[in-house]
């Protein structure tokens, strides 16, 4: 797990839900399938209305057409971020897209899951209402072990919560490691 | 301490005497379903980390029902259903309804209870998050992804944090135009969309128990080829328990009565799978995170506008907004008793906007011919009032390929008696999605607007 990193902020409101994130017509792409992996990048967060998309302005695409990978590897939003569907595609979509981690509010309990055990990204969450005090495009600073985060665009540093009971499974990389690891898992 | 029927299921499945909320257990797994949008990833996780000659846990436990993109001419959603019918047929599968046989059933939660998979005090996962709606079963149940049923399918095991239970008490005699999809949007306005995350959901009082009354001169009848009676009280309280989710909610759970086991019993039996079961109840002196009573003589039918399930309004509120278009159909809206009571209200009446009637599941269609109300089939109603049926499956509920019967292809306004509404949930964008009972849904449709059902019914 990198723990600490820089990169540049994507902001999106409240109840992102798992249809902003992957639209359910492209469900049909097996994740399990290499090729059709890269697809889900693609198409990340293109279900998300226009007029919200990359927060303050909107009308900012997450990923630019034909494009398989994004920009702004570190997602923030408010609350109830991926409530809806258990569609593991979710996490999967901002995983091939390039994202290392999420910064909610809180989190829908199935996604936060799908993205511990997947091991596909970190989701952080934090009290502070980030999404008025970070603009998308913003670079930040995420220090994971410091349980902060700095936008470097402001100068602003924000307390991120610990990742508490599912740090030793983000660490382990997933589900299936962190069973093995830890004796559970014997093959 | 006390024990919740959550914690107490919970704590059996782990093998615990005793389990607390926010504990981390190691569950046993008692089934374990899948279907078409999620089944190849899953199986491709199962494959990745258990070899390619691996085999599943249990052969029985594992259920694998295509629902969700069936009807549709693209290629890639075709291919899915192979992949699962490559994999059933390597494992051997018993359990598996496949697409094009007589097997073929539809919407995933609907046809577990009906081909006997759903059993009170037992732990059912499902790679989707309405898996919960089992909770009506007494058991708990509660979506999962991928990587989690992969796991499942190679060690019959899963890590679960025991979640602590809201209990939501409806009190009074409900009036029959009062239904489960009233209630449980009325508990959604209430606590938000995220207001139970991480919570175990409990529906309970006589409201609760009461309810079904709009299709109760049906109960009991056979709707199928198999000796199995319509149970109008199960079905809503599969729709209370479906729509959990909707409040962030881990699992939904209703106490199991006489007429759960009655409905368990005879499913199946019928359909000849595990038979055994152990009810499990509350302690008297079980501990609830909080408590919410509502009333049920001071609910109206709700109405939840765009673009979330929490925008939950009384009917009266929202009367005569334009509507494009209205859908009846999926898990939570596409059962027996709802098309009863869509039928009640489209009885000699004509819809104002197209209007498109998807039953869940082959058996549900079937009931469709089988009902009748002075005289007429469900169908013969619906067809004359000028509705378009499609075949059984999720169809437009989750807007689905392009090619979907009732997706949203424009940014129209559509009222449904689905169970989302956030952006782009049933097509395009820009639609905005109004949820509601099948009766509200029905009377709209006549309407063309927004419309209170108990006008139409008085
Ligand atoms: S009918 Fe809709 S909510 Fe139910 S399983 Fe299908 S897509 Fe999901």
């Amino acid at each position: 797990m990198e723990t600490k990193f820089r990169a540049l902020a994507y902001v999106l409101g409240d109840n992102i839900d798992t249809d902003q994130i992957i639209p359910a017509q492209y469900l049909v792409y097996n994740p399990a399938v290499p090729e059709e992996y890269r697809m889900f990048g693609r198409y990340a967060l293109s279900g998300v209305p226009r007029d919200r998309a990359g927060l303050p302005s909107g009308g900012v695409p997450f990923v630019r057409d034909g494009e398989y990978s994004t920009d702004y590897q570190v997602v923030i939003a408010g609350k109830n971020f991926g409530c809806g569907s258990s569609r593991e595609h979710a996490p999967i979509a901002l995983n091939a897209a390039g994202v290392k981690a999420v910064i909610a509010e809180s989190y829908a309990r199935i996604f936060f899951r799908n993205a511990v055990n997947g091991g596909y990204l970190v989701p952080l969450e934090t009290d502070e209402r980030l999404i008025e005090a970070v603009r998308t495009g913003d670079l930040v600073e995420v220090d994971i072990d410091g349980c902060r985060l700095v936008n470097l665009a402001t100068g602003q540093t924000f307390r991120l919560k610990p990742l508490g009971d599912v740090r030793p499974i983000i660490e382990a990389g997933g589900l299936f490691r962190y069973a093995e690891r830890s004796g559970l898992l014997k093959r | 301490m006390g024990m919740t029927i959550t914690e107490k299921i919970l704590a059996r499945a782990s093998g615990k005497p005793a389990v607390q909320p926010g504990e981390n257990v190691w569950v046993n797994v008692d089934v374990l379903m899948t279907h078409d949008v999620c089944g190849p990833g899953t199986i491709g996780v199962f494959k990745q980390h258990f070899g390619p000659d691996a085999r599943v846990w249990d052969r029985t436990k594992v259920v694998i029902i295509p629902d969700h993109y069936i009807f549709t001419r693209d290629e890639k959603a075709r291919r899915n259903i192979e992949i699962l019918r490559e994999f059933v047929r390597e494992q051997q599968l018993p359990y598996y309804y496949d697409v094009g046989t007589e097997r073929y059933k539809g919407v995933c939660h609907i046809a577990l209870p009906e081909e006997g998979h759903t059993r009170p005090g037992e732990v059912l996962l499902g790679t989707d998050s309405h898996t919960c709606t089992a909770g009506a079963f007494g058991e708990f149940a509660t979506g999962i992804g991928n990587t989690d049923a992969g796991f499942v399918l190679g060690t019959g095991k899963l890590w679960l944090k025991v979640p602590p239970t809201l209990r939501f008490i409806f009190t009074g005699d409900p009036p029959a135009w009062l239904m489960a999809k009233d209630l449980i949007l009325a508990v959604i306005g209430r606590i938000g969309c995220d207001g139970a995350t991480y919570m175990a959901m409990e529906f309970t009082g006589e409201a609760v128990f009461g309810l079904g009354k709009i299709a109760a001169e049906f109960a009991g009848q056979p709707i199928s080829d198999r000796p199995v009676g319509f149970s109008p009280a199960i079905e809503e309280r599969m729709t209370l328990c479906n729509m959990v989710i909707e409040a962030g909610g881990k699992n939904g759970v209703i106490a199991p009565d006489e007429v759960t086991e009655q409905f368990v019993r005879e499913r199946t039996q019928a359909a000849g799978t595990r038979t055994d079961f152990e009810p499990v109840h509350n302690d008297p002196d079980a501990r609830f995170a909080a408590e919410y009573r509502f009333d049920v003589r001071t609910l109206e039918p709700m109405v939840a506008r765009p673009h979330s399930p929490e925008h939950a309004v009384p009917v009266s509120d929202a009367v005569g907004e334009p509507l494009d278009r209205a859908y009846i159909g999926s898990c939570t809206g596409g059962k027996v008793l709802d098309l009863i009571a869509a039928a009640k209200v489209l009885r000699g009446r004509s819809v104002a906007i197209p209007t498109f009637i998807v039953p869940a599941t082959t058996e549900i269609e079937r009931a469709m011919d089988r009902i009748r109300l002075n005289g007429q089939t469900l169908r013969e109603i619906f067809e004359s009032s000028g509705c378009i049926i499609g075949p059984p499956s999720c169809g437009a509920c989750l807007g689905g390929p392009l090619d979907t019967l009732g997706r949203l292809n424009e940014p129209l306004r559509c009222i449904s008696s689905t169970n989302r509404n956030f952006p782009g949930r049933m097509g395009h964008k820009e639609a905005q999605v109004f949820l509601a009972s099948p009766l509200t849904v029905a009377a709209s449709a006549v309407a063309g607007r927004i419309a209170d059902p108990r006008d139409v019914l008085n």
